[in-house]
């Protein structure tokens, strides 16, 4: 009797599972023509903008003359990331890269954290919306206008001197200081983000329910015990999904800043693979050099983005996907 | 023990609103400081070391230099256009893109999505991206600016979580009555998320106005399609002694030594003209940019 039946309903939809997809496709577009219609652009301007440029990594692989173009230039395989890896100049930028966000993960990612944290203390209103304000200003001006401003502070004639020699320094070009430069650089991204990354802190925190609070009081809870038992196991989804995407970017960040910022003095330090390949790929015009080094960031930073997903999946349980 | 609870209660909050205040300093003196320099004389600017709290001495020479560089109005006027083109166009695309992705019937769904957001993780890379732009022959021209990023997935992403957020019973009976995807999309799902799609239309806006770098690699030898930024940046950053980015035209005996008086003075001027706007902008915009914080961490 089933059979029978399956036999039936097998004859009606079609023989292969093909044609009854592509008939779903076709009642679903007659229902739905316009959804059809707009996707085109879009997807249009995906394929062109964004995957297009990703076969045009195979460069890297070639000896890339513009004359040429893709079809005909030569096929070098893997000589460019060799030649990349073994220039001292230029295998110091991968140090560089992960000496710069690792040192900004480590004092930028808590920061803004913090501020959280003591805003959520604060009980009177209008001072923590002042001091919100005020914090989140920096975050509205623009790179260009941050670096001319460090560019002015840290003159010699500038105020971060004008500290330095009642302190008893002498005074010096400090972005031209290999060793002021991270200081400088990371001090000011802290400067800028820490108001606005503490909003999505805050926000948790203001979802938090007072119940908790009020029963933690009760027993006898005082609070450095509230904020470890209650405030930050609430804002611990949100801290580890922050983390993995701040890894996941690790080697790909600072790229407009670093070029703003640096000079010849200071690449040994400095230079990161972002400016390194705008310097070297772009400006110089060695096309292959720089997709090659390209594909390489790219390639570590999936890398990284996956493993730091993975690792938070298996430890703490949350996750990017 | 209450009274110990009290007194530590009462030094922490001291130190808590301590700390804050120097904080709130902290974030709002550089553009003070800036500000203060704008209206300084020069000569009295040099001589002074440590902070400002208050301009020395009036004038407003250093505006007046600024507001006859030629550069600065070409600027201000390209970075307008390349604002408001620039939104208009975004926000149009990533609404359409935002509201396919929405609608649960629509079978391409899912692929979509994936297709749509690998590209957040993995690109081509700088070097195909300038090669691809200079093949299609965009390079140069104003397009270049607002094309290549038409769509910020991300804030495709976020208008798909707003517009999903609209009552399904809305959209249900603007069907029944006959409605058809396009017409629900501007007569209701547009209207309730009105706010999602503003907060969209703000970080397009104020991206653009304080974007540089696509302007530096694609319009290497235009100067007259410069955003406002770019020339910013050959005044404030790459400038060279003697040089005259700042747009001091002056002749005389002492035409360089003048010209090095007054450049810092120019300088925090153009920064001032180049960003009251937002800052102007932004206790009005405030809310709405916190708000979209709030909506891209807001998962389905």
């Amino acid at each position: 009797m089933a059979n029978q039946q399956t036999i039936y309903k097998k004859s009606m939809t079609g023989q292969k599972a093909g044609a009854g997809f592509f008939k779903k496709l076709g009642k679903n577009y007659r229902k739905h023509k316009a959804l059809y219609w707009i996707t085109i652009p879009i997807l249009v301007y995906y394929i062109v903008f964004k995957y297009l440029p990703m076969f045009g990594v195979v460069i890297a692989f070639q000896n890339y003359r513009p004359g040429k173009g893709f079809f005909k230039s030569d096929f070098v395989g893997l000589k460019n990331f060799v030649d990349f890896l073994t220039n001292a100049n230029a295998s110091r930028t991968i140090q560089n890269t992960l000496r710069l966000n690792i040192l900004s993960l480590l004092f930028g990612f808590p920061a803004p954290i913090i501020l959280a944290l003591l805003l959520n203390e604060v009980r009177a209103a209008p001072f923590k919306k002042a001091v919100q304000t005020f914090s989140y200003m920096p975050h509205f001006i623009s790179l260009v206008v941050m670096c001319g401003m460090l560019k002015d502070f840290s003159a010699s004639t500038g105020i971060f001197n004008d500290l330095a020699s009642r302190l008893g320094f002498e005074r010096q070009s400090m972005l031209g200081n290999v060793n002021l430069y991270l200081p400088i650089y990371i001090g000011s991204s802290i400067w800028q983000g820490i108001g606005w990354g503490s909003i999505l802190y805050l926000a948790t925190l203001s979802g938090v329910d007072p119940n908790l609070y009020e029963a933690s009081v009760i027993d006898g809870a005082g609070r450095w015990k509230q904020m470890i038992h209650i405030t930050i196991p609430a804002i611990m989804p949100i801290m580890v999904l922050q983390l993995i995407m701040k890894i996941g970017s690790l080697m790909s960040t600072g790229a407009e800043k670093t070029i703003l910022l640096y000079s010849p003095l200071v690449y040994g330090k400095a230079d990161i693979i972002s400016s390194f390949v705008y310097r070297r790929g772009l400006q110089e015009m060695n096309f292959s050099f720089g997709s090659a080094v390209g594909l390489f960031n790219s390639v570590i930073n999936l890398i990284l983005l996956t493993s730091a997903n993975w690792m938070s999946r298996h430890m703490v349980g949350e996750s990017m996907w | 023990m209450v009274e110990k609870n009290a007194v530590g209660n009462r030094i922490f909050s001291i130190f808590l609103y301590l700390f804050l205040s120097i904080l709130a300093f902290v974030c709002l003196y550089p553009m003070l400081h800036v500000l203060f320099g704008s209206f300084s004389d020069p000569r009295l600017l040099t001589k002074h070391t440590g902070l400002l709290f208050h301009p020395l001495g009036r004038t407003l020479e250093g505006y007046r230099i600024v507001f006859h560089n030629p550069n600065i109005w070409t600027g201000y006027g390209n970075t307008l256009f390349y604002v408001i083109a620039g939104t208009i166009t975004r926000t149009l695309m990533t609404m359409l893109g935002g509201y396919v992705l929405m609608q649960k019937d629509f079978m391409p769904r899912r692929f979509l999505m994936i297709f749509f957001v690998f590209t957040m993780y993995f690109g081509g890379g700088l070097i195909p991206d300038y090669l691809l732009i200079t093949r299609l022959h965009l390079l140069n021209t104003r397009w270049a600016i607002i094309i290549p990023s038409l769509i910020g997935t991300w804030n495709m992403i976020i208008l798909r979580t707003a517009f999903a957020q609209v009552p399904p019973s809305l959209e249900e009976s603007a069907r029944l009555d006959g409605a058809g995807d396009v017409t629900i999309l501007f007569r209701i799902v547009l209207p309730a998320a009105k706010a999602s799609v503003a907060v969209i239309v703000m970080y397009y806006a104020v991206g653009e106005w304080n974007s540089w770098f696509a302007a530096a690699i694609y319009l290497p030898a235009k100067r007259n399609l410069y955003p406002l930024q770019l020339f910013l940046r050959e005044i404030l950053i790459t400038y060279s002694r003697g040089g005259n980015e700042t747009g001091i035209v002056n002749t005389g005996a002492d035409a360089d030594a003048i010209r090095a008086l007054i450049e810092d003075v120019v300088r925090y001027c153009t920064i001032c003209v180049a960003t009251i706007p937002i800052l102007c902008i932004y206790p009005f915009a405030q809310r709405y940019f916190v708000k979209g914080v709030m909506m891209g961490s807001i998962k389905e």
